[in-house]
């Protein structure tokens, strides 16, 4: 056994099996850990460090969307308010809307994957960490880029899906929508490289015996959305590419003057835009799966059928996109077409939400706050759907387009579908990224705070887009009598923001005062529960063998483990895709300073597009010099073996 | 929580070729992503030859001899491609490097090509839709060709060093073969775009 502390000697091919356990904590330890020091923490690649800068980031975007919000709530508030001009209150509404939709809702979604993918399936770093570590760089810069912009005052005033010919170079002087543009490929960059790395993760790392099979739900809720990031993500980079490409270079793409058209534009922005929904709306339902039989205390109804039902809303995503179009004047026939398919998702969405409930209904649920959520999301996210349905009929669709009955639907679906979800899975999982329990009386204050603010916020705004109040004015006359309702709404969304002050206060707290948690506080039954709260920087000391769904509820007492990977070096298990059986051990990326430099590189080269094309050409040198210094091997005596 | 071992994974390979990588995955999801792109691409320039009234717009169609060219030198370096595979797997050194230094020349060989093909469009970027699409078209694979040679220049460089008696080095290779045959096989449908839609 070789002593603990000690350096190995060249080619010493440590393995797990060679030492007791305090050693071995002691041996993957300096083997995984994050380097100290600046350059170490902005080299870092271990996906929990990664998710948390993700995490924290996507939070204070939150915010920053949020405050817009209620700025906007506050001009509206009244008639004829001149708190907020036109022109400003046009930048506010489209960066509340890129934040919450670009800057906040995928990224929260797929950090929280970052983090919790690994873990659930047993592995001790996502594949492809560089990449991940460079997805984050690239999504903060492309935030910053945007806020920045905005601070300068050169923020877009497009609407977060930035029509053309709005944005387009007659209607669109200066350089407001090239900022538009270039941020969302940027930004999309980054959710695509998190995609990959997250297919691969599921496809090729998990824990001996965690079949296709017995995948937990969240982590298939995973593995769909990153496929249909995959797919729908390159749509609306195409779109921000043609649309920079007529403003900057000259091209007709969406000219109709000159054989382009603008609705090519719509066509490929909703081609992206509405399998966003579900982008943000499927890891959701994955939390959900996790929370509910957590807090049922027995396995999830209908598994297979929950499976498919992801699969089929995955799909389905990509045939609903028209739906946003009606008003276009489209053909009858393909109109009517998207009319079925929109309303046909309702159908595994409806059977996800039976199965939950037959889950609750077998089980004995305990009413903490993550099920509180839970039942809020419920709530919500139903109505949000029936209006769905209502919107999904043509007649409907063309009476109330643009108006506030519109924004309150989507504020229901996203809000109820991902965010009510978001704030139970924060509840649920902060102890195991923190180690500590947060406040349970706090977390209903801000549940009760959230819930009805919410509600006061968003059902009204049916009404008044009934009654004809359009989307998007920054202010409406005194006459047509929408000024309490206005006032009430505006109450509203005050309360649903301080909620928000609420959970972060209780965040702060919890991180510093809370409980100590324990390994698995809510003695559920996935294996990021089967490792220590919050994980040591190699998640698992030997990575667990799975036997059964919930495999810490199979084995209460001892877990069975694999042995046999090398310590000295970052050695992961590679297995099979359908069986997951053992099949290679392969070395995982260490950190490295390069993909910061990339995304810097990358960074530049998009800021310096906006002023002019040459930018690409001469950004392509330290691009390329960046990839070459990140793929190049050490020269460690590992990389010939 | 004690623990019993119940799986030695001391044997295992410490690399594997093809889909028991998770290089060839992580490959795949890109090919994935960026036919994707290609595809919509094509779509909206199928979309556009749809709404037009006549295409392309008035304009000459374009000179098809230098995109033939390049799409007989495409096509005839699957077959170098697939030796390189074959080696490759073999983990063949000498015959690696000899196969990397051929895959580079029939990389830079369509660029060179290219460098002549963008005039021989007849037509500018900023004449009209039609010209912006074939640009556009022609401008998104020569990015894909630009950066695929640039990892085999790389990795043909790295295959000469001491790093490249590797077997993960070896993956590499199959995985950079595997990309290849995707370069290849995106441009064939942009090729009948560009120069054969216009004629139909």
């Amino acid at each position: 056994m070789s002593s603990a502390g000690t350096v190995p000697t060249e080619r010493q091919r440590l393995r797990d099996t060679d030492l007791d356990r305090a050693s071995l904590e002691r041996w993957l330890a300096r083997t995984w850990t994050t380097p100290r020091g600046l350059v170490g923490a902005l080299s870092a690649v271990d996906h929990k460090v990664i998710a948390r800068r993700y995490l924290l980031t996507a939070f204070a975007f939150l915010c920053l969307g949020g405050l817009s919000a209620v700025a906007m709530r506050i001009q509206l508030s009244g008639p004829e308010r001149g708190l907020i001009g036109p022109d400003l209150y046009n930048q506010l509404f489209t960066m509340h809307g890129v934040t919450m939709m670009f800057l906040f809702a995928v990224p929260i979604v797929q950090a929280t994957g970052v983090y919790l993918v690994p873990l659930m399936v047993g592995t001790r770093n996502m594949a492809f960490p560089r990449l991940t570590a460079f997805s984050f760089w690239i999504y903060l810069s492309g935030g910053l880029f945007a806020w920045v912009s905005f601070a300068l005052n050169m923020g877009p005033d497009i609407g977060w899906f930035g029509y053309v010919p709005l944005s387009g170079p007659e209607f669109g002087p200066g350089k407001r929508a090239d900022v538009w543009a270039q941020m969302i490929t940027y930004t999309e960059v980054s959710s695509l490289a998190v995609a990959v790395a997250t297919i691969v993760t599921i496809f090729k790392q998990r824990a001996p015996g965690l079949s296709l099979d017995r995948i937990p739900l969240y982590v298939w809720a995973m593995l769909v959305t990153s496929f249909v990031v995959v797919f729908a993500m390159p749509a609306v980079m195409i779109a921000s590419t043609f649309l920079i490409l007529d403003r900057l270079v000259g091209t007709h793409i969406f000219n109709p003057a000159e054989g382009g058209d603008t609705l090519l534009f719509q066509h490929l922005f909703w081609f992206f835009g509405h399998p966003e929904v579900y982008i943000i709306f499927l890891p959701a339902t994955g939390m959900v799966s996790a929370i509910i039989p957590a807090f049922a205390r027995r396995p999830m109804f209908g598994y297979l059928a929950l499976v498919l039902s992801l699969i089929a809303v995955g799909i389905l995503s990509f045939g609903l996109w028209v739906h946003h179009m009606f008003a276009t004047g489209l053909p009858k026939l393909g109109a009517s077409f998207f009319t079925a398919s929109s309303m046909l998702i309702a159908l595994p969405n409806g059977l996800q939400i039976f199965c939950w409930l037959a889950t609750l209904w077998e089980g004995r649920p305990v009413m903490k706050t993550p099920l509180l959520f839970v039942f809020g999301f419920f709530f919500i996210f139903v109505a949000g759907g029936l209006t769905g349905v209502m919107l999904a009929s043509v007649p409907l669709d063309l009476q109330v387009h643009d108006t506030y009955f519109v924004v309150a639907h989507f504020h229901y679906v996203l809000i109820g579908g991902s965010v009510f979800p978001l704030l139970g899975a924060a509840y649920f999982w902060f102890p195991k990224l923190t180690g500590r329990m947060m406040s349970e009386r706090l977390g209903r204050w801000h549940f009760w705070l959230a819930f009805i603010g919410f509600n006061a916020a968003f059902f009204p705004m049916h009404i008044v887009g009934l009654q004809g109040m359009p989307r998007r004015v920054y202010t409406y006359p005194s006459e047509l009598g929408w000024g309490n309702i206005n006032l009430f709404i505006t109450v509203g969304a005050v309360a649903f923001f301080l909620s928000f002050v609420l959970f972060a206060a209780n965040l702060l707290r919890s991180a510093s005062k809370g409980e100590p948690a324990g390994d698995n506080p809510w003695s559920a039954g996935t294996l990021e529960w089967a490792t220590a709260s919050p994980p040591p920087s190699y998640n698992f000391a030997r990575i667990p063998v799975v036997t059964h769904r919930e495999p810490l509820w199979a084995d209460r007492e001892t877990l069975p483990v694999a042995s046999g990977l090398r310590v000295d070096v970052r050695e992961l298990l590679i297995s099979t895709i359908a069986e997951a059986k053992p099949d290679i051990r392969e070395k995982s990326a260490t950190p490295s300073i390069w993909p910061l430099f990339a995304a810097i590189a990358v960074g530049g080269t998009f800021l310096y597009s906006i002023f002019t094309p040459w930018a690409v050409i001469w950004g392509a040198l330290p691009i390329a010099v960046a990839l070459i210094g990140w793929f190049w091997p050490k020269g460690s005596p590992e990389d010939e073996e | 929580m004690k623990q019993r071992t119940v799986i030695d994974l001391s044997d295992l390979p410490s690399y594997g070729f093809g889909p028991r990588s998770p290089t060839w995955w992580g490959t795949l999801a890109f090919m994935a992503l960026e036919g994707t792109g290609f595809a919509l691409a094509a779509g909206s320039y199928l979309y556009l030859v749809y709404i037009a009234p006549s295409w392309p717009l008035s304009r000459p169609a374009p000179n098809h001899w230098p995109g033939t060219i390049i799409t007989l030198l495409l096509l005839a370096s699957l077959i170098p491609n697939h030796l390189l595979e074959r080696h490759a797997k073999r983990c063949e050194m000498r015959q690696v490097r000899l196969g990397l230094l051929v895959m580079c020349a029939f990389g830079i060989l369509p660029l060179v090509v290219r460098y002549f093909e963008f005039p021989a469009l007849n037509i500018l970027w900023d004449t009209n839709a039609y010209g912006s699409m074939l640009w556009v078209l022609l401008g998104l694979h020569t990015t894909h060709l630009l950066t695929d040679v640039g990892d085999t220049i790389v990795l043909t460089a790295l295959m000469f060093t001491r790093h490249g008696h590797s077997g993960r080095r070896f993956s590499d290779v199959e995985d950079n073969v595997f990309y290849w045959d995707f370069v290849v096989l995106t441009w064939l449908p942009i090729y009948v775009l560009i120069y054969w839609v216009p004629r139909l």
